[in-house]
């Protein structure tokens, strides 16, 4: 019994760094992502076709691969591994970690942007135009009119992605950063039980069902405005 | 001197000359209609006044203001687009009402945000309360006080095209435009939506109607335009149109239309 709950206490402490990951990616990818989804509609044609290359390539590869990237490339290129960086004061730990938040932020911000310029063309352009000839900027009519009909747009799409993400955070294990599964296979390597690394589902599972839980009371609300 | 004058304008999408000189001019209080077979250009004109579309040439002008002259290059800088859009109003075909905001927010947003902006630049501006009394009294104007809460889902596409008047007219523009108010509605629903810009009629607004409606052109319109291919094939007074129609193409429209 006294084993079930230290392996528990440990375990949430790497399921700790697993949501740290998860709601840093999140707040970092989607101001991100609506950025280049907007870049990506640009007029001047040479940066707008930079910016969808730049998405075509990141959705083309596998995001392991763009981790290591992060993580290794620096270290061959200016033979100075990222725990070597004045910013991470040697913290090994820290470095690992913002190597594997950049490679998410940057993945996720090229998924999210697709689903942000799919989620802004559906809008009617009659939306638009009653704002224009009411006087309105475009900013205003981005932000009073727009956003919560793109919101409204994006939301089955982006709770697919965001659960996505939460089991995809797993991967960071690959680049040393100590998040639940690293935890059960330290586990499993130092006492030799395996259970613990079966357990690990249990908390993904509870997450993900509050998540859901959280995109059904949004999608509640937000039915009250469109029948 | 007249309220608005168009001048020679012209408008291409791509090679397509849609607009081929079109001159007009109206009085304050005048309703104008303009009707006319589909891709005449009718939606054209009414985008080109409302800035929705730059015009390639020509120019418009309301009162002692000229908002577009297409040989000067500063006219179409889009902060002197929006201030001159406040000039007019349009009402559009398919309401595009905010869905979000509950009727009366639908009134207000733009007054509101102007309003807020007025603060900045000279300190003084209407209130909140002021705004939401004009609402409440165009609302009443268009039959619909009691929805002033309901969300735009929840009224009738007549309901919702009214609401799409009074939105228009919270701006208090010199002339208002409409787009085919009615063709997205039945029968009973159009009813109600004529019998309110008939209404308005009597409250002194200036107001140009595109319509497919012959039956309320001739009574509520003060003049006609007749559209073809892109210019004004013929203009006069409902009687002049209906009754006495110059140009073949005119006569066949109206043949069709009136059959
Ligand atoms: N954005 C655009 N790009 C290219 N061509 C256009 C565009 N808008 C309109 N046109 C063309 O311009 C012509 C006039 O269109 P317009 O919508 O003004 O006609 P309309 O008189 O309003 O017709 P309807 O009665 O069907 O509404 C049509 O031939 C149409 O195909
Ligand atoms: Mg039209």
């Amino acid at each position: 019994m006294s084993d079930f709950i230290n392996v528990t206490l440990h375990l949430l402490e790497g399921f700790g760094t697993t949501l740290g990951l998860f709601f840093l990616t999140l707040l970092f990818s989607i101001p991100f992502g609506l950025l280049l989804s907007l870049c990506s509609k640009a007029r001047f044609s040479p940066f707008r076709y930079l910016i969808r290359g730049f998405i075509y390539i990141i959705r083309g590869t596998p995001l392991l691969l763009q981790l290591m990237v992060v993580v290794y490339l620096p270290g061959i290129v200016f033979q100075s591994p990222l725990t070597k960086w004045e910013m991470f004061h040697g913290n090994t730990a820290l470095s690992y970690f913002c190597g594997a938040l950049f490679a998410f932020v940057i993945n996720y911000a090229c998924y999210f942007s697709e689903i942000f310029r799919g989620g802004i063309e559906n809008i009617p352009k009659g939306q638009f135009e009653a704002g224009e000839v009411l006087g309105m900027t475009k900013t205003q009519i981005f932000f009073r009119v727009i956003l919560l009909q793109v919101i409204r747009n994006i939301l089955a799409p982006m709770s697919n992605e965001i659960i996505t993400l939460v089991k995809d955070t797993a991967l960071a294990r690959t680049v040393s950063v100590v998040e639940i599964l690293f935890c059960a296979s330290e586990i499993l390597k130092v006492d030799f039980i395996i259970w613990p690394l079966f357990y690990t589902g249990v908390f993904y599972l509870v997450f993900n069902a509050l998540l859901t839980f959280l995109f059904g009371c949004i999608e509640k609300k937000l039915s009250r405005y469109w029948k | 001197m007249a309220l608005l004058e168009v001048k020679e304008l012209k408008k291409y999408f791509g090679d397509t000359e849609v607009l081929k000189s079109v001159s007009f001019s109206m009085e304050r209080g005048e309703v104008l209609a303009i009707i006319g077979s589909s891709g005449s250009g009718k939606t054209t004109l009414l985008r080109c006044l409302n800035f929705l579309e730059t015009a390639n040439s020509g120019s418009i002008r309301v009162g002692e203001h000229l908002l577009f002259d297409g040989d000067d290059p500063a006219f179409k800088s889009s902060s002197r687009i929006r201030r001159n859009r406040l000039f007019f109003g349009l009402v559009f075909q398919s309401f595009n009402l905010f869905p979000q905001y509950t009727v009366l927010g639908n009134l207000t947003l733009a007054a509101r945000l102007s309003a807020k902006d007025q603060t900045k630049i000279t300190g003084e501006h209407e209130s909140i309360d002021e705004i939401n009394n004009r609402a409440y009294a165009l609302l009443e104007r268009v039959g619909l006080s009691h929805k002033c809460d309901a969300y735009p889902c929840e009224l009738s596409g007549g309901q919702q095209q009214r609401v799409a008047i009074a939105r228009a007219l919270m701006l208090t523009p010199d002339i208002l435009c409409f787009d085919e108010p009615t063709s997205a509605l039945d029968p009973e629903l159009t009813k109600e939506v004529l019998r309110v810009i008939r209404g308005l009629k009597s409250g002194d607004n200036t107001m140009i109607v595109v319509t497919h409606e012959m039956e309320f052109a001739r009574n509520v319109a003060d003049k006609i335009i007749f559209m073809a291919n892109g210019i004004i094939e013929e203009i006069g007074t409902p009687e002049a149109i209906f009754e006495h129609p110059q140009s073949p193409i005119l006569q066949s429209f109206l043949n069709n239309a009136l059959n």
